[in-house]
């Protein structure tokens, strides 16, 4: 029995509301990552991820949705929503970049430096954290990787489909290549 | 590895048992009459894959209570190991000790691996009338999630003290 089918299908179609590297909707590929800005998995991913792209190239679409595990890792909620006051500023990406370079200091006032480090208004990420802002959006990502069978951070989707291997870079563009073969 | 037995399907009257839920504590099955009760069977406390699968679930406990769901890990490890892991955790849910006799409940239910001497990673999801509704074993190193587990609550009859849908 295959638990394809059953569980780990992604739930929320990517769209317009969704944050995406590499070409639009027509890519044949799209990897959609949930993860954590606290969780030592994810930040071992990121570059990986940033990898895959790289030996992929333009047939792959990249998503990032927010998964914030809160009872084990204090500061991912605040940080998720700060890449989305970031994204409010046209820099979700390199805040997102950021976040997992600096995953060790994600204090509030941490997050409000790199803001500014990056060029953004900082009053405003500061005073969109405070008024918890974008926490609606995050806490839609969380529950959209719910319905779809997230089981842990970080959890892959490769065209639709819970990626339940390996993640390290050769499995994780294998499975890439072999969905590319299949759409193209 | 031959699984013995085969888990309980849905429709099958849920066994009942009455399990230790702390040190001096018991939780039974009859006692949650009324409300739909979520079991998930894993093969052990600290597994790194059992943890995240029970972080998540402590992540998404707020949600299954929109139902008025309770939810029970089920593993054959003893109290004193649960409490200890429960405490690492931080769940907010009760896990209960199959210990003694070793994985009787898991038996009951048909996701005991004989061989190995622990539960299979298999869900449960049972009515306030104490039918299994919906059941699902995984491979036992993949964490199901809980996209299932929701699906199924979305199909039982919303019963009174259930949140609103």
């Amino acid at each position: 029995m295959s638990p394809k089918g059953e569980t780990g299908l992604l739930a929320l179609p990517v769209g317009e509301r969704d944050h995406t590297q590499g070409p639009g909707g027509n890519a044949p590929v799209t990897l959609v990552e949930y993860g954590d800005f606290e969780c030592p998995h994810c930040r071992q991913a990121y570059p990986i991820v940033k990898e895959v792209r790289s030996r992929v190239g333009p047939r792959l679409r990249f998503v990032f949705r927010h998964f914030p595990l809160t009872q084990i890792h204090p500061h991912a909620q605040h940080a998720a929503e700060a890449a989305e006051a970031a994204g409010a500023q046209g820099a979700f990406w390199q805040m997102h970049d950021r976040l997992f370079e600096r995953q060790f200091a994600l204090e509030d006032e941490n997050l409000i430096e790199y803001a500014v480090e990056l060029g953004l208004d900082g009053d405003r990420v500061a005073g969109e954290l405070a008024a918890h802002t974008h926490k609606a959006r995050v806490r839609e990502d969380f529950m959209s990787g719910v319905r779809s069978g997230v089981n842990g951070t970080p959890t892959f989707f490769i065209n639709g489909a819970r990626h339940d291997q390996s993640w390290a870079v050769d499995s994780l563009t294998a499975a890439v290549e072999r969905a590319v073969a299949v759409e193209t | 590895m031959t699984r013995m037995t085969t888990p309980l399907a849905p429709g099958a009257p849920a066994p009942d048992f009455t399990l230790p839920s702390a040190p001096g504590q018991t939780v039974s099955l009859r006692e949650l009459r009324g409300r739909p009760v979520i079991l998930a069977f894993y093969p052990a406390d600290w597994s790194p894959v059992c943890g995240d699968q029970m972080a998540l679930y402590n992540e998404i406990l707020p949600e299954f209570k929109r139902y008025g769901a309770e939810l029970l890990g089920i593993s054959v490890d003893g109290v004193w190991c649960h409490k200890a892991f429960a405490e690492h955790r931080k769940l907010q849910f009760s896990l209960l000790a199959d210990f003694e006799p070793k994985g009787a409940v898991a038996r009951a239910y048909g996701v005991y691996r004989d061989g190995e001497g622990i539960a299979e990673r298999a869900l449960f999801v049972i009515d306030g009338d104490r039918t299994i509704r919906w059941s699902y074993v995984s491979p036992i190193d993949v964490n199901p999630g809980a996209d299932g587990i929701l699906r199924a609550l979305d199909k039982l009859e919303p019963g009174p003290g259930s949140g609103a849908r």
